[in-house]
């Protein structure tokens, strides 16, 4: 008798978001490594000094780079600047995005809100329509019908991922978004996630980046030269590849509808000039267990947690060497995904013993 | 004096049972509650579910009169049981708490 065949429908409304309700994978208890809650409480702690030297650091930089593009623009020196330039804007913006959305980088609460704005506009992610999708990725991680930030489903589209370096598919969609937004009409699959006391402010910040947009493409014709835009929205294009780089890392070719994020994802060691860019988001395991460690401290969570944990990946090579295979092996095999091995000392998940990884049309 | 107190307060255990700047989760009838216990020593009590996912706040953050809810995030005032903003965006419940001769008493109903 032939296996069933796999349906691929990732979305919101379909068949697996009413399976994965059934067999008890929405808002689930997902398995939490044991840590003494003394120690957890120490780790927890949060302070503004790091990302505040952070954050003057990064518009330092963005500053300096952006000030020496427009110097060289004109000539070949002008590359190598609007390249450092675009990785600030188009790459850092995501990890201060992710961050400040958690709250957790600064210890003061404005701060968080503020820089969480400013990301949310550098990355192109209409900051509360996206806060409202992360809350869920966090509730339900690579849950198939339930998680809307699921980047690679299966079967993987090689050309899809391949424009992703430069959000060539995922830039112009917000962009309808955003527009979309401006006249106050939100998606179905958005009206899941969005509370209704929040859609008012899903339009107003839609309207705002619409006209932030507008005055920078008015000025650019106005002085003939897309020079204002090579500081404005055209980074968000030509400075994302370190990102998808970093972000492909985090979930992609491991397993779908479990509630262990040991299995579904990665720490990868990173050099400091990455772990910077970054802001330590390649502990990904430890930040989904637990969300509440700040980013400075997910190093020590680490530690304290690697006995039950997999084992970290040695570098993005590394992690490469395992994704790229095995995205396109999924791409020929959509049921096929990389089991992660824990180690003797690792406490069993819900998943196991004698765990059967679901394909996506079967949630557990 | 003390039936009395009995009939109206709920012994939710010894003040030593939560240490400074924490909280922990306290059931009774059927209902889940949350006993904070501040720096400077004063006891509040909440609903003990975050109001946007019922997870238990017992295993969140407390920060100054803020309980983070472990899951996503959201904080609740709990002196006021004020939401604080995204991703909570309904108030929690909160019950008046005294110590007396040792012990966390919480008023109910």
């Amino acid at each position: 008798m032939s296996a069933p065949a796999i349906e691929f429908d990732y979305s919101l409304l379909g068949k697996n978001a009413k399976l994965a309700e059934e067999r008890g994978l929405a808002s689930a208890d997902w398995y939490s490594s044991p840590i003494p809650r003394k120690r957890l409480k120490e780790l927890m702690q949060r302070r503004d000094s790091s990302a505040i030297r952070d954050t003057l650091l990064w518009f330092g930089l963005l500053g300096l780079t952006g000030y020496l593009g427009y110097h060289f623009w004109g000539t070949w020196w002008c590359v190598p600047c609007f390249i450092a330039y675009g990785l600030l804007y188009g790459t850092a913006s995501d990890s201060r995005w992710h961050e400040c959305g958690h709250r957790t980088a600064f210890r003061t609460a404005w701060m968080n809100d503020v820089v969480y704005e400013i990301a949310s506009f550098m990355v192109i992610r209409e900051s509360t329509s996206w806060r409202w999708s992360h809350t869920r990725h966090h509730t339900d991680t690579i849950i198939v019908g339930r998680d809307p930030e699921i980047a690679v489903p299966r079967p993987p589209d090689l050309v899809g991922i391949a424009m992703a370096f430069f959000i060539l598919k995922s830039g112009p969609k917000e962009f309808k978004r955003i527009a979309r937004h401006c006249f106050g009409s939100l998606t179905p699959e958005e009206k899941l996630y969005v509370p209704e006391s929040e859609w008012p402010r899903v339009v107003r910040i839609a309207r705002i980046w619409a006209l932030i947009y507008a005055g920078v493409i008015a000025w650019a014709i106005a002085i003939r030269s897309i020079l204002p835009l090579m500081f404005i929205g055209l980074p968000s294009f030509y400075g994302a590849w370190l990102m998808v780089v970093f972000g492909l890392t985090q979930h992609a070719g491991l397993a779908e509808n479990v509630l262990d994020h040991r299995l579904n994802s990665r720490t990868v060691y990173m050099n400091p000039v990455f772990r910077f860019l970054y802001w330590n988001m390649n502990y990904h395991v430890e930040h989904h267990m637990f969300p509440m460690v700040p980013n400075y401290n997910l190093p020590a969570l680490h530690a304290e947690l690697k006995a039950d944990m997999p084992k970290p990946y040695n570098g993005i090579w590394e992690a490469y060497r395992e994704i790229i295979p095995a995205l396109w092996k999924q791409s020929k095999d959509p049921a096929f995904f990389v089991r992660r091995e824990l180690p003797p000392t690792a406490k069993s998940g819900p998943n196991d013993p004698g765990f059967t990884y679901a394909r996506p049309a079967e949630p557990l | 004096m003390s039936d009395q107190l009995n009939e109206t307060w709920v012994d939710a255990g010894h003040v030593d049972d939560i240490e400074k700047e924490d909280v922990i989760r306290f059931d009774h009838g059927g209902r889940t509650f949350a006993i904070y216990r501040t720096a400077d020593d004063k006891y509040y009590a909440t609903d003990g579910l975050c109001t946007h996912e019922k997870v238990h706040l017992a295993n969140g953050f407390v920060m100054d009169h803020i309980i983070e809810c472990p899951k996503h995030n959201g904080r609740f005032d709990f002196t006021t049981g004020k939401a604080q903003g995204a991703p909570v965006c309904v108030n929690l419940s909160t019950y008046p708490v005294r110590t007396d001769a040792g012990r966390i008493l919480i008023r109910l109903g």
